[in-house]
């Protein structure tokens, strides 16, 4: 069954720049990509705007997987926007 | 024996490599990672996607445990703001024999390095602050593991 709503998270200066670490949606449909989702949310604020300019500069994960920024959404509940990881 | 942590809480290498040392085997590897003062840092903070963070970590070790035969494999990742001198991760491996163990603790850091979603900022002494960039080399030596 179709999630109803999508969550996202933000990390790092992704965070920073939207100005919150989560937001809730409404579940986009299962064929939008996470990029053409990213188009629509640069609309919503500057801050978005300039959160999501950089593509190169930004990893995605849906339902706590990596996935490319072409994926399709599908029926995940949580998509997570961040910069490329620096632990260790 | 394929243990992985993250917490807040710093952990004694000592200890760990200790009881690495009773699983029987005759090489023990490690690595810890350390909070590196490069002149005006004071800290660095560690943000991690905690529903993912473990997961990904367990896939890394379960990795290195299908390629080399280990008798121990120990993870331990530190999340939260780490002053200079601090230690951030720990990577033990127990094997029977150098190779192996050495092989594998390389390769566990390095991959841990470009999968767990880790973000260090930097805190310097003036109080200013800038999240640190990803390094393409750090990306080119976990490649270097990916089998043919």
């Amino acid at each position: 069954m179709m999630p109803a709503e999508l969550r996202l998270l933000y990390f790092a200066w992704v965070r920073d720049r939207v100005g919150a670490g989560e937001e809730r949606i409404a579940h986009p449909g299962p064929d939008c990509t996470v990029a053409a989702l990213l188009d629509r949310l640069a609309g919503e604020s500057a801050g978005h705007a300039a959160a999501f300019a950089d593509r190169a500069r930004l990893r995605a994960a849906l339902d706590q997987d990596y996935v490319p920024l072409e994926s399709p959404i599908g029926d995940a509940r949580e998509l997570a926007i961040f910069p490329p990881v620096t632990g260790g | 024996m394929i243990s992985v942590s993250v917490q807040a809480e710093d952990f004694d290498p000592g200890a760990e490599l200790a009881a690495l040392e009773r699983l029987g085997g005759g090489g023990i590897a490690s690595f810890t990672g350390i909070v590196r003062d490069d002149g005006a840092l004071s800290a660095l903070h560690l943000d991690h996607y905690p529903a993912m963070t473990r997961g990904q970590m367990e896939r890394v070790a379960a990795e290195a445990a299908a390629r080399w035969p280990l008798l121990g494999l120990r993870v331990i990742h530190r999340y939260g703001t780490l002053p200079v001198g601090a230690r951030i991760v720990f990577v033990g491996t127990a094997s029977l024999s150098r190779v192996p163990a050495l092989e594998a603790c390389a390769f566990l850091i390095d991959w841990l390095k470009v999968s767990a979603p880790f973000w260090k900022r930097e805190i310097r002494a003036d109080g200013s602050g800038a999240w640190v960039e990803a390094k393409g080399e750090d990306d080119a030596r976990a490649a270097g593991w990916e089998k043919d």
